[in-house]
Order: structure tokens, then sequence, then C-alpha cells
């Protein structure tokens, strides 16, 4: 187990590392990315851009620029171009938000997925199978921004149930934090609903032939016992892998059309409007902090799958 | 088993690349279930149906190659089909664009036309209104989905837009499946080196969320383009959009070939003297046919929704071009005032793409089928 | 004369498919009694494992279509609710499989699938089905059982692994054991102790054996009577003694004249019945061996009925036309049982 956690760990920084060299060279390659006159301004003379080039040293070499910004990084003190802002400190600031949202929809959908892909293969064939699935199939039809608008629209604008946009944090009122957050998990979920529901499925018709299956039913099982026990089971762990990299990016920021759209100071709201500006600081420290979520759920799957299957060991 | 035509892959479908099944493969000498299929006999690949020494059974058996058997039971799927149909109109009617824009509306997709009228139910009616409310669906010749804030006709533009979401998707897909089955042959098959660095560098931008990835890069080389290319040419947002979704496509074909790789046949093929670039093309890559051809309809509709984000946030189609993606951001302005002009864009995308995904779940059903019919004797 | 153990008449079990009504099964009738072993024997696709299936019901589905009765004491198997299966299975009818590493759940220990069934059908605490468990595997010859009870199935080789399926199946001493080809994935070393936990079983019980296969060396090994299936038909049927030394059909012929003999030469082709089985959605007119045999004359156009064709063994039953002179004659080439000088070389 502790050699699992040392490599683990190792790998882990291997992958922050290869993030962040690989973010911030996509930026130094594209030949229109000009931050010095981005800081300076749209009107600044060539001078004062050719000052803050020497002042944030963007004429110094690749290495040399990015060892500085790793550096201001894990000290805590880099600083976004756009609006001056400490980097660190709004990621840790918008964080919350960003748990707020995801952490109840991830539940939602991944309950909603088991129940829906479990209903669908036990009544494969029939209508309420085939319905469901074209329902899936819609689920992820329709782009996420999309369907926040047509929910905001309907529900908010027109039939006035939930409230328009913006957040309340669940310290000041947990019901009106519910109640803000009711459309956006609606929104993140309906996608993942119609993705992991077919899945799900797909896994259970395969179980549902195995050998094994057929043991149990000769044992005398009754049908809900061989389903839960041997059936769900083994069609859980794909569906497991799955959830842990979606919901470590989306916890690293990868809900930023949703946050977009409601206006959820979360910390997918800044990296769109880092994306949006090309401010560098905000879109490394975003990349380098999902990929520590990516390793951390990762590694957490690995460790459910193992407990799991006997037949997997960790190795070392 | 030697000769498999069609190797069961869990990961097909959905596209699952990390998740490589652990317990591989059942195979068990002696086995005796026969599946239904194989009642008749299949033809494996690149051989002829043989039959046992003694006896022509014709009026007994007929060989019935795989592809076959995968045709005709996509078309018992009616749903399917039906999609299908619907994909294809759709289609047929956003490349008649430009017959549509002279013929029937008059008028160019970016044709503004703010202060004009037209006759409505025997009125004559402001396209844009004083207060600069456009005219909402008429449903005749001209403005049959209505006008914009600038006067435009939103059919126009929704058809023209819409050729440029398909071609965009058209060519990603492109891409993705020609350097996505290239990538994954080589890594798969020669291992080594390439798949080394190749693996790796898959990995790390399947982990990316592709709407991050596709922003970032998008905004970038929207602002200046890169090397001859136009930062507005269509191009960009297909290029980029087809190199993120190549290790989709890339890693679940290593895994196959890998796993074809093993397989008799392959070690029968080397030992007849075949080459490896030969074994490779003529031996693995049939077999990862199926899979391949499942993923073409999945990652076009992946495509043509991630232009649609793409060009919402501002990072795929520049004007003066226009896409699904960028009327519906546009029209979400007046989400209010005019719904229907986000509404009537957002619907066509959802249609298509609902429609690419039925038929590719109808395929990946003929391809592979499951449950219902399986029996041992 | 008391109920028997087990009585199968007119079987009949189809599935409805894309391609047409495939007829797996049509119209099969034997017995089974207590302490009796009987042998089903066939080639794949002959209906026998989808026949010993259905009497657990295991073949339902929403294609499959069932006609005839199978009485298990009396009481009907093809029409019992699924309910009433459920009690069955495991408890009076127990089944062991081919490929015990893909029927035996994965992700289990070993002991616990045992203890599973025990506790399905009757009331006892862990503690107490696990002792039993332990002494099942102790029966089937596991050594170290208490420690093996917690171990996986990928942990145990596929000798101990069959076993271990034997042990579940006697868990609860059913009446009828049935095995469908338990030692086709097994090596033969293996599969002669697996055959001896077979014989231990009928001496011990009073179980009756249904012994599915088509190895015709491990039917002469233990059973008490053969059945011969083809094409979802019986085509023969008799005491052991009957069907290997006064075999009735050509289909018989041709599997008896198929076993290559270490006492003799070596042939110089490997004896085959030439052909294909039929297609089961449309099986040939008549007589289903028909098109591959070379007896064949007009009256084979006519479905042969399965009856007894030789005087003095009244249960010995067979599907052919020919007369038991005819059949007795044209049975004997080159000096031993075989269906035609093509497919038996000395």
């Amino acid at each position: 187990m502790a050699r699992f956690i040392v490599r683990r760990t190792l790998s882990a920084l291997a992958l922050i590392f290869a993030i962040s060299v690989v973010v911030f060279g996509i930026f130094e390659v594209i030949p229109a990315y000009n931050p010095a006159r981005a800081i300076a301004g749209r009107n600044a003379t060539q001078t004062t851009v050719n000052e803050v080039s020497r002042k944030f040293g963007f004429n110094r070499p690749f290495w040399v620029q990015y060892a500085n910004t790793m550096k201001l990084i894990f000290t805590g003190q880099v600083i976004d171009y756009q609006y001056d802002l400490n980097v660190v400190d709004q990621f840790k600031e918008r964080f919350p938000a960003t748990l707020s949202l995801v952490v109840p929809a991830g539940i939602m959908w991944l309950i909603v997925s088991i129940v829906l892909g479990s209903v669908s293969a036990l009544r494969v064939g029939r209508v309420s199978d085939r319905a469901l699935m074209v329902l899936a199939i819609l689920g992820v039809s329709i782009p996420v921004f999309l369907l926040a608008e047509v929910l905001l629209y309907l529900f908010a604008f027109k039939l006035k149930i939930f409230p328009n946009t913006g957040y309340v944090t669940f310290g000041t009122s947990p019901a009106q934090w519910a109640y803000h957050l009711i459309l956006p998990w609606i929104s993140i979920a309906v996608l993942s609903i119609g993705f992991y529901s077919r899945v799900l499925r797909s896994n259970l018709l395969d179980m549902v032939n195995q050998d094994f299956v057929r043991t149990a039913r000769a044992k005398g099982l009754n049908q809900g016992r061989v389903f839960r026990r041997h059936v769900l089971r083994n069609s859980l762990m794909p569906i497991v892998t799955m959830f842990g990299l979606d919901f470590a990016t989306l916890l690293g920021g990868a809900a930023l059309v949703t946050e977009t759209v409601f206006n959820i100071p979360g910390v997918g709201q800044y990296e769109a409007q880092a994306i949006g500006n090309l401010d560098v600081p905000p879109i490394l420290v975003g990349a380098m902090f999902t990929g520590f979520f990516v390793a951390l759920f990762t590694a957490a799957t690995d460790i459910v799958y193992a407990l799991l299957d006997p037949r997997i060991r960790l190795s070392g | 088993m030697s000769l498999n035509p069609f190797p069961r892959s869990r990961n097909r479908g959905e596209g699952n690349p990390s998740n490589e099944d652990p317990r591989g493969d059942h195979t068990s000498e002696g086995r005796e279930g026969v599946a239904l299929e194989d009642q008749v006999l299949l033809k494996p690949w690149g051989q002829e149906a043989t039959t046992a020494p003694g006896g022509d059974q014709a009026e007994q058996i007929h060989a019935i190659g795989p592809w076959s058997l995968a045709w005709r039971r996509l078309r018992r799927n009616k749903v399917a089909l039906g999609f299908g149909c619907l994909f294809i109109l759709l289609v047929a009617l956003c490349f008649l664009a430009p017959v549509y824009s002279s013929d029937v509306a008059h008028i160019g997709p970016n044709q503004t036309n703010v202060t004009g009228t037209i006759k409505l139910n025997g009125k004559v009616t402001n396209v844009v209104s004083v207060d600069g409310i456009p005219i909402g669906p008429t449903l005749s010749s001209r403005y049959f989905f209505g006008a914009d804030s600038e006067g435009r006709d939103l059919a126009v533009r929704l058809l023209y837009g819409g050729r440029t979401s398909l071609i965009i998707g058209a060519v990603a897909t492109l891409i993705i499946i020609v350097f996505g089955t290239l990538v994954g042959l080589l890594c798969g098959f020669f291992r080594g080196p390439i798949d080394a660095i190749l693996r790796p560098l898959m990995q790390l931008i399947w982990s990316f969320p592709p709407v991050i990835l596709g922003v970032a890069v998008g905004t970038a080389l929207a602002l200046g383009g890169i090397g001859p290319i136009k930062g507005n040419s269509l191009l960009v947002p297909a290029v980029i959009i087809g190199v993120i979704y190549v290790p989709y496509l890339g890693l679940p074909i290593r895994g196959e070939v890998l796993r074809l790789g093993q397989q008799d046949f392959v070690d029968a093929a080397r030992v007849q003297g075949m080459s490896p670039w030969r074994t490779m093309i003529s031996e693995i890559l049939p077999n990862a046919a199926s899979t391949i051809i499942v993923f073409v309809p999945m990652m076009l509709a992946y495509a043509i929704l991630l232009e649609a984000y793409l060009s919402f946030l501002g990072a795929g189609v520049q004007p003066p071009n226009s896409s699904w993606g960028t009327l519906i951001s546009d029209g979400l302005q007046y989400i209010f005032t005019a719904p229907y002009l986000s509404l009537i864009p957002g619907a066509m995308l959802v249609l298509t793409v609902l429609s690419i995904n039925v038929v590719g779940d109808g395929v990946r059903d003929a391809l592979d089928p499951r449950a219902q019919l399986r029996i041992k004797t | 004369m008391a109920e028997r153990l087990l009585d199968v008449e007119g079987l009949k079990v189809s599935f409805v498919t894309d391609e047409g009504v495939v007829q797996a099964v049509d119209g099969a009738s034997f017995t089974l009694d207590r302490g009796e072993v009987v042998a089903i024997v066939g080639e794949s696709g002959s209906g026998k494992s989808v026949s010993v299936m259905t009497l657990m019901g295991l073949t339902r589905g929403p294609n499959a279509r069932f006609g005839g009765s199978a009485r298990l004491r009396g009481e009907e198997l093809v029409t019992a609710t699924e309910e009433e299966l459920e009690h069955i299975r495991g408890k009076e009818i127990a089944m062991i499989f081919q490929d015990p590493i893909s029927s035996l759940s994965p992700v289990h220990r070993v002991g616990d699938q045992i203890i599973e069934q025990i506790r399905a059908h009757e009331d006892v605490s862990k503690a107490a089905a696990m002792d039993r468990a332990v002494d099942l595997m102790e029966r089937v010859g596991i050594p170290r059982a208490r420690d093996r009870a917690r171990a996986y199935p990928h942990e145990f080789s596929g000798g101990m692994r069959q076993r271990v399926m034997i042990a579940m199946a006697l868990s609860l001493s059913p009446s009828v054991l049935i095995a469908d080809e338990p030692t086709t994935a097994l090596d033969v070393t293996i599969q002669a102790q697996i055959l001896q936990e077979v014989r231990k079983l009928r001496e011990e019980s009073d179980s009756g054996v249904l012994f599915v296969t088509h190895d015709l060396g491990v039917v002469a090994d233990i059973a008490d009577r053969v059945v011969v299936m083809y094409a979802g038909q019986i085509v023969e049927q008799g005491t052991l003694d009957e069907v290997f030394y006064d075999p009735q059909h050509p289909y018989t012929w041709g599997l008896l004249g198929s076993v290559t003999r270490m006492d003799r030469e070596p042939p110089k082709r490997l004896p085959a019945i030439p052909g294909q089985p039929p297609s089961l959605v449309s099986p040939p007119e008549g007589c289903h061996f028909r098109p591959r045999c070379p007896h064949a004359f007009d009256r084979c156009t006519e479905l042969p009925s399965l009856e007894s064709r030789v005087a003095e063994a009244k249960e010995h039953l067979d599907r052919c036309w020919l007369t038991v002179a005819e059949k007795r004659e044209k049975r004997e080439v080159n000096g031993r049982i075989g269906l035609s000088s093509e497919t038996v070389v000395a």
C-alpha cells in the first residue's frame, strides 16, 4: 500500500508538471499572443509595452519565465494579468461555489443514471427501455449552454418558479443556496445522466449473459438478488472509473459553461474569463488544479476497483 | 479462438480508453456454446467459406459475411433508419442554402434589412419595429423563422450556418478517423518507442476537458491564426476539434489492436511470412474496422457539439462566418424578447445531433448485437 | 409404479429469432430414476444443453417458446412459475456447468458463493453455513478447505474450480444433478478425477445424474443409460450396453466409429461423420440425419418414429426405418462399428 501511494504521488507530480509545461508552452508558440500589450492596454505606446515586458520578464527565455511563474504559483504570489488579483486566493475563494455546484449534481446524476440504466436493462426491448434510451440520447445531444438557457427561460422567466441567476452561500441560507442551485444542478446532470445510463445499460446487458449469472440463477437465488449481487456489482466498475475522471475535471473548473450562464462565482467562471482574455496565470493554475484532482481521483477509483474486484491487486 | 471476425470490445461506443477490461477474454478450448449467428457459416476475414469434406450442403447452409449480417440488422431498425432519413434531409436542406436564399427568401445571409418592410397578412409591417423588436416567424417564404435585430432572415442564416457547422464537423471527423486510426494502429502494433511517446501524449490531451482545451487554443488562434492560415478560416476550428478528439478514437483503437495482436491469426500471418505493415493493414485493420465504424457517427456528433460550444464562447467560428453555435450565442441576448432567435437554431442543432446519435446507436447495435438472442446449444 | 424422479415427455423448445424460428428441441422424451446416471450425447446444436437447461427454466426469455412436459416427482417444470422454479433450483435440481472459471462469480469468495446457495433455501446462520461449505469442499477433495474457502475463483486451478462447483451443487443434496459437459474445459487427467467424484456421488446418495457430453469415452465410463440426440431430436435411447454394443441408429454408428482406439492400428485418416448438422430453422424433411446418412433410402423422407424395434429390448428406442437385421449388417465396417467405409479406416 505504501508503495502504491508513493508511486501515485510521483506520477501525480509528473502529471502536474507535464500539464504546466504544455499549457505554458502552448501560449509561447502562438504568434498572436502578446501579454505585454494585453497588460499595457490597447492604446499604449511601444515604449510602455517594452517596459511592461521587461518588468514582467516577457523577454526572458522560456525556461526562465517558466521557473519564475512556477515559483510565484507555489509561493502563492502569482497575479493575473487582467485584473491584478492574486490567482491562488481567487481559487481558494471560488472553490466552495464550484464544490456546491458539482458535488450534489454528481451524486444526483450517479444515482439517477444507475436507476435509469438498470430499469432499461431489465426491460430491454420493451417500450419503457426504448423511451428511456431516447431520452438519454437526447440528454447527450443538447449542449449545456442551450439547456441552461432554456431552463432559465422556462422556469425563471416564464414560470417564475426558480430565481434568475446568482449564488447564495450555504452559510447565509441553506434553503436559498439549494433554491438557486437547482437549475444549475439539472443542467450539469442531464448530460451525464444521458451518457452514464447508456453505458450502464450496455454493461448490464453484457453481464446478464455471463455464465456466472446463469450459475447464480441455477442456485435458486431470486431475480433481485442475482441482479444486485452479481450483475450490478460487476457492471458498476467501469462507471466508477468514468465518474472519477468526470468529477475531477468538474472540480477543476470544467463546469465553466454552467457557472458562466448562471453567474455562479466558481473556479470555472474565473477560468472562463481568463481564457477569453488569454490571461495565462489563471489558466495555468486552473490546469494544474485540475491535474491534481485528476491524479487524486484516478488513484481513488483504482483503490475502489481493487476493493470491488479481487483479481486486481494494486501493483506497487 | 483463432478466427474471430467480431471481437467484442467492452469499450466500444462510449469511448472509454483507459478502462481496459482486466478480465481479458473468456475463451476456453472446447467451448461448445454456439451463438445463434454461428448457425450459419460465418466467413472469417479474407478467406472463403469452407464446407466440410464430403458434401455440398448448399440447400441448408449459406455463408453470410459479418458485414451483410450487420447490414440486415440495421435495415430492421426502423427508428435508426427514420432518424437517418431525418439527418440526410437536414444536411440536404443546409446544402441547398444558396438556392433557398436566392429563390425563396430573396435575401442573403448577411444582408441586413433594418428599415425594410414586408407584407404580412395583407398588412405592411416593419421587419424591425421602431422599438427594435424584430419580426417573429412568419412561416411564409420570406422570414420563415423571423428576423434578427438587423433585419436578417433567420431561416437563411440557419441554413448557411448549418452548412458551416456540418462542414466543420465533417472535416474534424475526417481528421479524427484518419489520424486516430493511424496512431492507434502504430501504437498498438509496433509498441516500443512510438507507443512510449504517443500514448502519454494522447492521454494528456484526452484528460483535458475538450471545451477548455478548445477554447484556449481556439481563442488564441482566432486572434492571429497560425502560419498562412488566417484566424477566421473555417479550418481553424475544424483542425482544433479534430486534434482534440483524436485520442478518443486513438486510445480505444490502440487497445483493440493490442488485443488483436495477441490472437492466433496474427501469428498465423507472421508465420506465413507477411511483413508487419501488411499484417497490420490486411489482418488487423479489417477486424478493428467495426470499432472504427461505430466511432464515426459518435465523433461527428461530438465534433458538431464542440463547435457549437466553441462558437458560443467566441473561440470557434469567427465573423463574418456564422454557424449554429454563433447564431445561438447571438440570439441569447434576445432570449426574453425574441426567444426564437436562439431556440430555433438550438432546435436545429439538437435535432441534427440527436439524429446522428440515434443512427450511431443503431450502427453499434447492428455490429455488436447483444442480449436478446444469444443461445447456447 | 411410483412416479419417476424425472419424467420428460415430448419436450419442445424453440426460439424466435430474426432469421426464423429455431426449433432447438423437437419432442424429446426421457426419464431419470434415483441413483441412475443418464448420459445425453450429441454434437453442438443437438439440443442436449437446451433440454437440460430448460428443466431448470434457464432458457426462459422473451423469445423462447415451450411445449411438452417435464415432471419432477410429478411436479410440472415447463409451466412452473418463476417463484416455484426458484425453490427448486439448487435444492431439488442442481447443475454443474461447463466452464468453471466463467461460471463462478469472479468477485466473490468461493466459500461465500457456496453459502449463498445454502442460505437461499435454508434458514441457517452464516457460521453454520460456512461449516457446511467447508465440509462439502473437503468431501470433494479440496485440501485445506477452511483456508481455501476464503479464496477467489481465479486462485484455483481448473480442476479445483470444478470441484467447487460440484460442492456447491451438492450442498443441498439435490435429487437431480445435471452436469453439462463438466469435463470439456478440463484436461484429461483432471477429467478422470471429476468423474470419480460423480461416481462417488452416485454411490453415496440417491440422486439421479443427467450427464450431458459429447465424449463417448466419458459415457462409457459412468453412464447407466444413454440418450443420443441429433438436431433437436432423440435418435436413440437405451442402456449403455444396448447402445454401445447393439446401436440401432446410423448416427450412433458414426459416433462410435469416430472414436479412435488405442488397441488398434492408427487410422490413415481421422474418422469423421461427413457433412454438417442441419439448420434448426429449416430442418430437412423426414429424418433429420438423412442428408448425411449413407444408408438413406426412400422411406427416410418420412420422419421415423422413436420406438423400440429390437424384440428383446423394449426400452431400447431408435429412430431409423431400417430393419434390425439390416442395421446389424450395415454397421459392420472393417470389423468394427462405423457409419460407412469412408469414415472408418481400420
